[in-house]
């Protein structure tokens, strides 16, 4: 261990760290542009510059490993005077268009200069202009704005693996460029818009459509495959406009993919059921919570129950519906599509199961199955939870007995269910999922559900009250405490110990893929 | 010798005796002349006793840095089971620098012999002479000699019979100053940009393809074979002051003087002499006026100060610049200092590789802020600002080539100010009258 | 485009639009071979074959680069990224005979930017990096050529001419009629 004292701090870190990590485990953070921790060291930026006591120069403190007894200044006048420095220098071509860039509110070119930068600009000569270019899948690059760190252009090299990107030229006419005909459609090259420090690699998808300011957060995970790479959902006036990746080194490092990234719309989906519905004399009519909760018990007493689940639905919804079809069969069916690995981080990519909760539908007992309805009884209450059952051949649910939909939207080829209990979609309630490594993640509320929908687990709990079975749920944390304490594999886990990284369940390892130090975005 | 002129009675000729010499380009040319003989010493000495020899002559890198060769090459850990590289430093792009080109055009076998040695000295079987892409005649006469060096066995998998690998290969440069840099050399070769890289790790550990490698500069490793054959005492008792300056050095003489040209004198030699008898002096009519003894690079000189050095690594120390390359620059009193300068900070300003935000764009700030001046437009607090970027500019980025380009902005700045101010003035730049002859 | 001034070198047309033909066959292809076993990695060999492209070619364009990068185990738009890196290498066809002239400071307070004048003027460019109606000459300025002491230096093509003067310009011209 390397003793050195940074700010006037004392720590201890293990050799090899380098002075600008170190300096984020007491709780300082030296301002940076390209350094990353998921990237290789680049060095280029020279705002990490630090003062270290006895040293000639200033160091580099992402590139400078800690030294024994090393005392270093972060705000020192010569660290503030050189970041000041970079700072003006990295203006003078930029062309200051705030009020019409997307980064703006989310900027770190903005957050430093207003925390250390000048108040002036002392350039009086002609900017550098070169026009705005597609580079392909969802990027826009504006050179004007770029600051040449060249994350970008380390990600696609070593994470992605699939060097598209290269800076070109020389001197203060470089950019980043790319060759005629390569574009960036790599599966996982939309993180280089997460990466750019500033505006010049921008999402075609949210341009010009939020400021960063108007937009509420909410902590995730993505609900589009079985990686379950931890999100960040953000909404403006209840509409999702965007996912971006939450940093999780057990799970996706700092990345999510583009597929992933760019399918959120569903979850803001329009045709919803809204409101609690009963079958009355042929036609659907709007009924109370209660009526509605009342009526579908009494459909189930005494029958034999056949459930098809969505397996976007929370491991707490998932394990009510276990409870409620006691005795009975449930089954899900799962999308799929190609998988496209991140190469440069273990174990991750986008996976052919499209879906959040594969893991967990079958941990709790459901099947999976390219025909879910298979299996369903004659006479059987058939509940269908969360499918849209989208080209499914409706002809197989007319054996079962009575239909009760518990879902969002009214699913394909129904007819006559006998009720509709309208749940809240995955953005709009609260539960955790179980990724494809058996890990246990929490996902948070990101908007409010239409009408009178509530959310799945309460729905079901409800539900599962009514049967004469007992609940008494007012959280999710609860539902989710009654799963621990009834299946084996979820035992010893809670909200509280789960967080907002996740542990597995029982049995499987928690393996850290990569390091992910305090504080990285 | 002042090469093209005739040789100066004054000068010392060591590594440049066949400048303008033909025959000396060849392989028996060069034998006849003693070639080959410090390499066959070579080659039957431990590499360790030639480190030795070089450490004691005092012998520094000739490229600018001044580092001790010897000391550098003791860097090389020998047994560690890695290729070691030799790079041989032959991108010769500092202005007012011309003396590689000189060396390796007439005596293109020195150069050959001189990576021989080196690259034996320290572990390696494999050196790399990289040679900036402008340079046609050196490129022709080197490929030249390493054929001839190979076709006769002294190079190749059976250096002079001695059963030792000595492989060496010539490499083109691009366009690119910056490669230059010992770092970004190493990256150029490998294919790459040639960006410079951040040390630590320092070539000896981790250089070219990631093995330890040395580079040196040609002058440097020329310099080698006539120490091994006449001994380090010789090369130190050369030196005329300073016992930490040893044996001669090449100067490029350019700008505006009578004779420019190659000059080898000895370390120590005084400034003065040198630029009015050796070099001739000023033009018919005109006087000096400012003297960059080392390559742009270094402090400008006033004239006091220059005719107050002696020529070597402290002497030029002490009178405010530094001896770099050894490229002297006269300027003399028709010229506007402000031109000068403003094209000097042009040129850092094309050669920067764009990795540094405070090279990257302080130099073409730098520039443009100059050029505004030169042509008039300027204003007061320009020279404030331009003294301002110039110490954002040094110190603070991966190599010096931003502090290259700070450096005779502020000596110009401090020592010539009357011109800046003039042109802002609204005054334009007159020269000096010419005196009548 | 921006930053520091360069000039644009014109002539945009000739050649730029027609298909790639492989460079690399026969004997540039031996040629290849052999400077690939000079290096323990391929990549190394990057700035050699480009050389090889422009002087087959003349310049290098992006077939070139696609070819290089597919022969050295890269992707073009890191070779790209190499050859935009460096002066030398001609990324449009350039005139029949390209000149560049040293005017960095050693050579400018030794006349180079009067030099630069009457290569303008004798070759009938009139403007730099603008080649002659005939297509034949495209003067340039280029940073130090190393031959300070010989002032001015110029290249034609691959060939060096010291000591240029404005009054030597047009016999020097005269031989790459």
């Amino acid at each position: 261990m390397i003793n050195l004292t940074i700010e006037g701090r004392p720590i201890s870190v293990a050799e090899g760290t380098t002075i600008l990590e170190a300096a984020k485990q007491v709780g300082v953070l030296i301002p940076h542009y390209c350094y990353h921790p998921g990237l290789p060291v680049a060095g280029v930026c020279r705002m990490c510059l630090v003062e270290v006591e006895k040293a000639p120069k200033l160091a580099p403190s992402c590139a400078t490993t800690v030294a024994e007894g090393q005392v270093v200044h972060v705000h020192s006048e010569k660290s503030l005077d050189a970041r000041k420095g970079v700072l003006e220098m990295l203006l003078i071509n930029h062309p200051l268009d705030c009020p019409i860039c997307d980064q703006s509110g989310e900027c770190e070119l903005q957050d430093y200069t207003f925390q250390e930068g000048r108040e002036d600009s002392r350039y009086r000569e002609p900017k550098r202009f070169n026009p705005v270019e597609d580079f392909g899948g969802d990027v826009v690059y504006v050179p004007n704005r770029c600051i040449l760190c060249t994350r970008c252009v380390r990600f696609m090299d070593d994470v992605a693996e699939d060097p598209v990107l290269n800076v070109s030229e020389r001197g203060d006419r470089a950019l980043i460029g790319k060759f005629e005909g390569k574009d960036l459609t790599h599966a996982w090259a939309a993180n280089v818009i997460d990466l750019c420090p500033v505006g010049a690699l921008l999402s075609k998808d949210f341009l010009n459509k939020a400021r960063a300011w108007e937009l509420d957060r909410a902590a995730s995970v993505c609900p589009n495959c079985t990686q379950g790479c931890n999100v960040i959902m953000e909404t403006r006036e209840n509409q999702l406009v965007r996912m971006r990746p939450r940093a999780n080194e057990f799970v996706n490092a700092f990345f999510m993919c583009d597929w992933g990234r760019l399918n959120y719309r569903w979850m803001n989906e329009k045709d919803r059921v809204d409101q609690p519905m009963l079958r009355q004399n042929g036609a659907l009519v709007v009924a109370e919570w209660e009526e509605a909760i009342a009526a579908a018990a009494r459909l189930l007493k005494g029958k034999r129950v056949f459930v098809v689940a969505s397996p976007m639905l929370s491991n707490e919804s998932l394990f009510l519906l276990t409870q409620i079809m006691q005795g009975g069969s449930g089954t899900f069916r799962v999308m799929e599509g190609d998988e496209a690995p991140l190469p440069g981080v273990e174990d991750l990519a986008l996976r052919r199961e499209r879906a959040a909760n594969v893991y967990g539908a079958e941990a709790l007992g459901f099947r999976k199955s390219r025909d879910p309805l298979a299996g369903l009884g004659k006479g059987d209450v058939l509940i269908i939870a969360g499918e849209d059952l989208d080209g499914i051949d409706a002809a197989a649910m007319r054996g079962a007995g009575e239909t009760i939909v518990i879902g969002s939207v009214m699913p394909h080829g129904v007819e006559g269910p006998a009720v509709v209990l309208p749940i809240a979609n995955f953005s709009e309630e609260e539960g955790t999922v179980t990724n494809l490594r058996g890990r246990v993640q929490r996902f948070t509320q990101a908007r409010q559900a239409p009408g009178l929908s509530r959310p799945s687990w309460l729905v079901l709990g409800d539900l599962l009250g009514a049967i004469g079975k007992q609940s008494s749920f007012f959280l999710p944390s609860q539902v989710f405490d009654q799963l621990a304490a009834t299946n084996k594999k979820f035992a010893g886990l809670s909200y509280d110990t789960l967080g907002f990284k996740g542990l597995p369940i029982a049995g499987e390892p928690n393996k850290q893929k990569t390091a992910i130090a305090v504080g990285a975005a | 010798m002042g090469f093209p002129h005739e040789s100066h009675q004054r000068e010392t000729a060591v590594l440049s005796q066949h400048f303008g010499v033909a025959e000396a380009r060849t392989l028996d040319g060069w034998k006849k002349r003693g070639g080959y003989q410090a390499l066959e010493k070579a080659l039957a000495m431990a590499p360790a006793d030639i480190v030795t020899v070089i450490k004691d002559s005092g012998l520094r890198g000739r490229g600018g840095a001044g580092f001790p060769t010897g000391m550098k090459w003791s860097f090389m850990k020998p047994g560690d089971g890695k290729p070691h590289y030799l790079c041989c430093n032959a991108d010769e792009s500092e202005p007012g620098t011309f003396k590689d080109r000189e060396l390796m055009r007439w005596t293109p076998h020195a150069l050959v012999e001189g990576c021989a040695i080196g690259a034996y000295a320290i572990g390696a079987e494999t050196a790399y002479i990289y040679i900036r892409g402008e340079f046609t005649e050196p490129l022709y006469f080197m490929e030249q000699a390493v054929k001839e060096a190979y076709a006769a066995g002294i190079i190749g998998k059976n250096a002079m019979g001695t059963g030792k690998r000595i492989d060496v290969h010539v490499h083109k440069g691009a366009g690119a100053y910056i490669c230059g840099e010992e770092t970004a050399l190493m990256n150029s070769l490998e294919g790459r940009r040639g960006n410079p890289r951040i040390k630590p790790p320092f070539p000896a550990v981790s250089g070219l393809f990631g093995m330890p490698t040395t580079i040196n500069n040609v002058e440097t490793l020329i310099a080698a074979a006539p120490i091994l054959m006449k001994g380090a005492d010789w090369y130190k008792k050369m030196s005329l002051s300073n016992p930490k300056s040893t044996g001669t050095k090449l100067y490029s003489v350019c700008g505006n003087v009578q004779r420019p040209g190659t000059y080898e004198v000895v370390m120590g030699f005084p400034f003065r002499e040198f630029l009015y008898d050796l070099c001739g002096g000023p033009v018919s009519g005109r006087k000096f006026k400012a003297v960059i003894p080392g390559g742009v690079s270094v402090p400008i000189q006033s004239m006091e100060e220059a005719e107050a050095s002696l020529m070597d690594y402290e002497g030029f120390v002490e009178q405010g610049s530094m001896l770099g390359s050894g490229g002297v620059i006269v300027i003399d009193d028709a010229q506007s200092m402000v031109r000068v300068i403003a094209r000097i900070a042009r040129f850092f300003a094309h050669e920067s590789c764009a990795q540094c935000t405070q090279c990257r764009e302080g130099t073409a700030w730098a520039t443009k802020i100059l050029e505004r001046i030169r042509d008039g437009q300027g204003a007061m607090e320009d020279l404030d600002t331009l003294m301002d970027i110039s110490e954002n500019m040094t110190g603070k980025t991966i190599c010096v080539l931003s502090d290259s380009c700070a450096t005779p902005i502020v000596s110009g700045i401090e020592k010539f100010r009357s011109e800046f101010e003039s042109l802002i003035q609204g005054r334009k730049f007159h020269p000096v009258l010419a005196a009548v002859a | 485009m921006g930053g520091l001034e360069s000039p644009d070198y014109a002539s945009h047309d000739s050649g730029a639009h027609e298909p790639h033909t492989p460079v690399f066959t026969g004997a540039a292809k031996r040629e290849l071979d052999e400077l690939i076993t000079r290096y323990p990695k391929k990549m190394a060999a990057l700035l050699p074959a480009l050389w090889i492209v422009q002087r087959e070619r003349g310049w290098v364009s992006d077939g070139g680069m696609a070819e290089v990068a597919e022969l050295l185990e890269l992707t073009p738009a890191y070779v790209k990224g190499v050859v935009t890196f460096y002066t030398m290498y001609h990324q449009h066809p350039v005139a029949k005979y390209f000149i560049q002239v040293c005017t960095t400071s050693p050579c400018g307070i030794c006349g180079a930017d009067d030099v630069v004048k009457s290569l303008l003027r004798h070759t009938n460019t009139g403007e730099l990096g603008v080649p002659s109606p005939d297509g034949k000459f495209a003067v340039i300025e280029v940073e130090c050529l190393g031959a300070c002491g010989f002032a001015t230096p110029i290249m034609i093509n691959e060939e060096f001419i010291e000591s240029v003067t404005p009054e030597n310009v047009p016999a020097i011209l005269a031989r790459f009629a």
